[in-house]
């Protein structure tokens, strides 16, 4: 069996737990992620997410296991692998267009300043900025233009990897669901592979082609990975009807709702933790699948790679 | 509502400025019912002068109503006036003087808000004239002040900013040199002089040394401070952007740090300016710090009050350009 494009193999994470312990946030977590993949991973504040994505990003140190991309091993940032923070992380005392042309000009040391500027511009009109407001300070726009802002630095520097923090949890439902389509559609057409962290459902079912779950922490790990079996292009109106939605659905909400918590718990005591590959269609064409009745995902089939 | 506030504040400023001034007139003025000052003949001065006594010292007991007679015993006394004031005056000494009551007001040698205007009026109308290597502008001698202040600033920002970084970036660097930054910070500027005047031997050289040396720790304590407390997710943005340590130095950590380490070369500026004088007072020769001693001891208040309320206006000009420059690197985040 060949790779995945981005493997995370036997990753385990500690830290000390400022009692003189130490606290185990994942323990020999097993994944991977294809090319062109946009993968959502999904759970509970606090179970590990925002530290698994620091790891993939290379800006923290890990405790030991391998992350290996395009056949090799990450260490350190790199340009390939594109942040969209939590917290936008836009620098404060640069204008919009600055923030942006600061990643560009990073990316591209060659490039003129007019060319740095005029691919910038591109980018923020992509994502629905342009004219005065690019020229104003982080501070002066609104939460949602500075999640613009971030995701316009990050895509503009075309990273092989796209790392997305919770991007809109500090959105309003309309903001969110216009940024929703416009990251689709950038992503479309291109081979970026997306790694996004979110806790909101119904965003993961949108957007993913395939949904990680995490236990609760400590000793966290990705129980299931859930295939959204839902064609694109999905619209946000139109994807509710389709016969697989609320199956999808139910499973994750049972989940998060119960099983994150039974699942989790003690170290593994040298066990690989890889998760188990959820496939649920509704569509009539699996001989498998008869029960009409979306509320008990306990009858849905799991399917192990 | 802004500009209401604005003009009560300027309306109460002005009252305030005015009362002032009213008081300060009404305490300096000399009654006319006061004894007159005695005046001296020439042959007297100059007997009084051969007796080794200060024109300024005749001036001084004359203009008090003390006689010639009196005054010689005063000049036989062969005492500075410091020392017979501290023995009590001239009257504890057992010199008859005109009655206590008769005498002018003590106030009256204080200058007057009259005679300060005229004397501001005539500094600030010729502040460049060179009439000898002790009667210069106040123009050309706060020259002297601010250049040794600029010099002694300009080198201490060289050291402390560069430095700061270090010990802001690295927490070893942090750890090694705090225990002589806490042990250096709180000695007083002064009592760097007698060290600098021995080991320097050059006055000039050990006052820019006293400026270097009090300009240093704001500026770097507060860019190591700046440094070391920016956010991390602005760090983590040149991470991964791959940038360089000195480019993320340039471009991230300078910025984010840049109030900080502006605040503290406000508050160096400010040291700086209040040591220069100090400094000028004891090592003399030139410049403002010196020239509020030298009419000191001349004697001339009014000149000497003149000289202090320019360093005043200096000294808020100083801090007016660090307040623009805070202003200017300021961000909202
Ligand atoms: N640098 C750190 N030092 C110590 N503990 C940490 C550190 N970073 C995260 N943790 C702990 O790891 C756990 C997972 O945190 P995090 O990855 O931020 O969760 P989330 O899934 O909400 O993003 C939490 O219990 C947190 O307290
Ligand atoms: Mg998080």
């Amino acid at each position: 069996m060949t790779k995945p494009y981005l493997s995370i193999e036997l990753l385990t994470q500690q830290f000390p737990d400022g009692a003189g312990g130490t606290l185990t946030v994942f323990e020999n977590s097993t994944f991977g992620v294809e090319q062109g993949e946009f993968v959502c991973i999904l759970g509970h504040s606090g179970c590990g997410k925002s530290t698994l994505m620091n790891v993939l990003a290379g800006l923290a140190e890990r405790t030991s296991g391998a992350v290996i991309m395009d056949g090799e091993q990450i260490s350190g940032p790199s340009l390939d692998r594109g942040v969209v923070f939590q917290n936008y992380s836009l620098l404060p005392w640069l204008s919009a267009l600055k923030n942006v042309m600061f990643g560009v000009a990073a990316r591209h040391p060659d490039w003129s300043k007019a060319e740095v500027q005029a691919h910038s511009e591109k980018y923020l009109a992509m994502v629905g900025l342009d004219g005065d407001a690019i020229h104003r300070k982080p501070s002066q726009l609104s939460g949602g233009m500075r999640q613009r802002v971030s995701i316009a630095r990050a895509f503009a520097n075309h990273p092989k990897l796209l790392l997305l923090d919770e991007p809109f949890g500090a959105l309003d439902a309309l903001t969110r669901g216009t940024i929703q389509d416009e990251l689709l559609k950038i992503w479309n057409g291109t081979n970026q592979t997306v790694f996004m962290i979110t806790h909101d459902i119904d965003e993961a079912i949108l957007l993913a082609d395939r949904i990680l779950l995490m236990t609760n922490g400590p000793f966290a790990r990705v129980a299931e990975a859930v295939e959204i079996t839902i064609p694109r292009p999905r619209r946000r109106e139109e994807i509710i009807d389709h016969p697989n939605y609320y199956a999808i659905r139910n499973h994750l909400v049972h989940f998060l709702g119960s099983r994150s918590n039974e699942l989790a718990g003690q170290s593994g005591g040298g066990t690989v933790h890889t998760p188990e590959t959820i496939r649920i269609d509704r569509t009539g064409n699996d001989p498998l699948e008869s029960d009409d009745d979306p509320t008990h995902p306990a009858q849905l089939r799991a399917v192990n790679e | 509502m802004v500009q209401k506030i604005d003009m009560r504040s300027t309306v109460l400023s002005l009252t305030i400025l005015l009362i002032g001034i009213f008081i300060w007139h009404v305490a300096t003025h000399v009654p006319d019912t006061g004894p007159k000052g005695v005046v001296l003949s020439q042959t007297e001065t100059d007997t009084l002068l051969g007796k080794n006594m200060l024109p300024e010292d005749i001036e001084y007991y004359s203009a008090q109503g003390v006689e010639f007679t009196q005054l010689e015993q005063i000049a036989s006394l062969n005492l500075s006036r410091a020392m017979i004031e501290a023995a009590g005056g001239i009257r504890a000494l057992g010199i008859s003087v005109p009655d206590e009551n008769s005498a002018p007001a003590p106030g009256s040698l204080f200058p007057s808000p009259s005679q300060i205007g005229t004397e501001l009026w005539a500094t600030v109308t010729d502040p460049f004239y060179v009439a000898g290597t002790n009667d210069m502008g106040y123009g050309i001698q706060m020259g002297y002040s601010l250049l040794r202040v600029l010099i002694g600033y300009s080198l201490s920002a060289a050291v402390a900013i560069p430095l700061g970084f270090l010990i802001g970036m690295s927490p070893m660097f942090y750890k090694a040199l705090d225990p002589f930054i806490q042990v250096l910070k709180p000695i007083s500027p002064l009592a760097w002089m007698p060290i600098a005047l021995f080991t320097i031997g050059d006055s000039e050289l050990s006052s820019i040394f006293v400026i270097f040396i009090c300009s240093l720790w704001p500026m770097l304590t507060n860019t190591a401070f700046g440094v070391a407390n920016v956010r991390s997710d602005w760090v983590n943005v040149a991470r991964t952007h791959e940038l360089s340590t000195t480019k993320t130095a340039l471009t991230v950590i300078l910025p984010a740090a840049a109030p900080t380490i502006i605040t503290g070369m406000r508050i160096s500026i400010g040291i700086a300016w209040l040591v220069i004088v100090a400094a000028e007072m004891l090592v003399g020769g030139t410049g403002i710090g010196y020239v509020v001693w030298n009419e000191w001891n001349g004697l001339r208040l009014d000149r000497m009050i003149v000289a202090i309320l320019l360093i005043g206006v200096v000294g808020m000009l100083l801090d007016t350009a660090f307040a623009r420059l805070q202003r200017a690197v300021a961000y909202a985040e």
